[in-house]
């Protein structure tokens, strides 16, 4: 802190307007201006675009409201949130705990590396590849008919179990990131001072490790949460028919439908949410910082 | 102790069988992409036809081109902005500061499907309407917060007294800059652009909504042809995709630890 008033004191503010300027003029022109145009759009009747007519309208919410469907599919959407959330804190944590308690030196560089490496890899490719393995008579099919003595079909594609699973994939290494830079920072010290004075291996855990790394497991899910929610590319691939979501509907408004205005309400609800998921997480958060 | 030992040794097991769930899928994808059935049959049989036939596919060629373009314009301008924005919130001291930071959240926390439908609307609404040039401004604003992020942390590690000695040396602002400061970031420059790269050049969802059907990237090509069916040729433009953004990644990680040990 005192460094930075140090630094503020031998410069002139004004000067760091010409830095900061194209850069947050490029973000309001491309984010925040489109986010703002489409709250506006969403209470419209019609694009006001090629001389249609057009009135303002709260139609497009009250369609939401009036329609059970876009409640269920969101209700839908959110519980498949809240899976692949717990999904991926079952499977990341421990080996985030791993990760930094027991690997050392350069084999946990290398482990650690691994496992966020296909976190930046293309998204698409990786949902492909597993329906590569999912499908009937893929690689999981063939490989359990070959070691079990009867004939069993696993033909989990098209299935909402099969939607878990990629989405698991692609956002369990985000978990395990925010998980381990938490974990790394608690002391070993304290671990040992707990064991020393006769708390088990479990307590332990429930008393000091995972309340210390509470704020690495509250980023990871927000994290992992909020895209799932908005998800649509992965149930249209892995789901099928099985797989429509919030998040596909909303893609049909704009891709099939061609209903922008109803597409744009159905868009700031699911923004609404996200933004209170968001502001409840963030108090855990602060805590951190 | 033993017990300990045991743990341990469970522990690495569990490290190694995450590490085959994340990685058996892509590898199995590569195989098929070398397979001669167009039905990924087994037994496997070695071919690369499919790659082969890539390049017969002039749409597929083309998007990939839009791809790499635009992937390296976005870089550029990010680095730049970036950079520039990135120095200003470290050096100066001034009201609203906190909100500038505040405001970098939104483009990476809120979904993508709800950014890329924003500019779709607000990009039609004000006559930009979509294609290439629509993408790249989506993608420069999605990968800008990143390269800020980045550049800042390494700003962190910077001594303000070395500007400060280099000036009383008397150096002017902008030799202090470019021969003090710059220097000391380009880690973090590089790391931020090589980020940016990988962004723009996976990104997905805001491409999807700003193409139209002669101006598109590649996974947007892709994922039309997933929803046509599956071919070993997605296989194999897929395993090209994966080992570029993968060794990409490994590039980034030399200049950029990911908040790992200090």
């Amino acid at each position: 802190m005192a460094v930075q008033v140090a630094a503020a004191s031998r410069s002139e503010p004004s000067s760091a307007l010409p830095l900061l300027a194209p850069a947050y003029l490029w973000l309001t022109v491309a984010i925040f201006l489109p986010l703002s145009a489409m709250v506006f759009f969403s209470f419209m009747t019609d694009l006001p675009l090629s001389g249609k007519p057009w009135a303002f309208t709260l139609e497009n919410y009250a369609a939401f409201f009036s329609q059970s469907l876009y409640l269920t599919l969101l209700v839908a959407s959110l519980r498949l949130g809240l899976e692949v959330t717990l999904w991926c804190i079952f499977i990341g944590y421990p080996a985030a705990y791993v990760l930094a308690k027991v690997l050392k030196g350069r084999s946990r560089e290398a482990i650690f590396l691994l496992v966020i490496l296909p976190f930046w890899s293309n998204g698409l490719v990786r949902i492909f590849s597993w329906a590569m393995v999912l499908r009937e008579g893929g690689i999981l099919d063939t490989a359990l008919n070959a070691v079990l003595p009867f004939k069993i079909n696993i033909d989990l594609m098209y299935s909402y179990p099969a939607v878990i699973i990629g989405l698991v994939h692609s956002y369990v290494p985000y978990m395990v990131l925010t998980c381990y830079l938490t974990l790394q920072a608690i002391d070993d010290s304290l671990i040992e001072a707990g064991r020393s004075l006769g708390a088990s291996r479990l307590q332990v855990l429930k008393r000091v490790i995972i309340p210390l790394s509470m704020p690495g497991l509250v980023a990871g899910a927000a994290l992992i949460f909020v895209p799932v929610v908005g998800s649509f590319m992965e149930p249209r691939i892995l789901g099928g028919r099985t797989g429509t979501f919030y998040g596909t509907v909303i893609e049909d408004q704009f891709v099939a439908v061609f209903n922008w205005p109803l597409g744009a309400a159905l868009s700031f609800i699911l923004l609404a949410v996200v933004l209170v998921i968001l502001a409840v997480a963030s108090p855990v958060l602060r805590r951190a910082t | 102790m033993a017990t300990t030992r045991v743990l341990e040794w469970l522990g690495r097991l569990y490290v190694w069988l995450l590490l085959a769930f994340l990685y058996v899928p892509i590898i199995i994808m590569a195989l098929m992409s070398f397979n001669v059935s167009p039905f990924y049959q087994l037994p496997f049989e070695w071919t690369t036809e499919w790659y082969a036939s890539l390049w017969q596919n002039d749409q597929l060629i083309s998007a990939t081109w839009n791809s790499v373009e635009i992937a390296v314009i976005t870089t550029i301008i990010c680095v730049l902005l970036g950079s520039a924005a990135s120095l200003a919130l470290y050096r100066y001291e001034f009201r609203g500061k906190k909100f500038l930071q505040v405001l970098l959240f939104p483009p990476i926390a809120i979904p993508w499907l709800i950014t890329g439908t924003a500019m779709l609307i607000f990009f039609f609404g004000v006559g930009i309407g979509r294609g290439l040039f629509a993408i790249l401004l989506g993608h420069v604003a999605l990968a800008l917060p990143y390269v800020i992020v980045v550049v800042s942390a390494r700003l962190q590690t910077f001594a303000p007294e070395l500007e400060e000695a280099a000036r009383s040396l008397g150096a002017n602002q902008w030799q202090v800059t470019n021969r003090v400061t710059l220097p000391w970031i380009m880690p973090g420059v590089i790391a931020g652009g090589l980020f940016a790269f990988a962004v723009s050049f996976d990104q997905f969802v805001v491409s999807y909504f700003l193409s139209t059907p002669g101006q598109t990237t590649l996974p947007v090509e892709i994922y039309a042809a997933i929803r046509k069916g599956f071919t070993p040729e997605i296989n194999a433009v897929s395993t090209i995709i994966i080992v570029v953004s993968m060794a990409l990644m490994l590039l980034t990680a030399r200049f950029f630890k990911f908040g790992g040990e200090k």
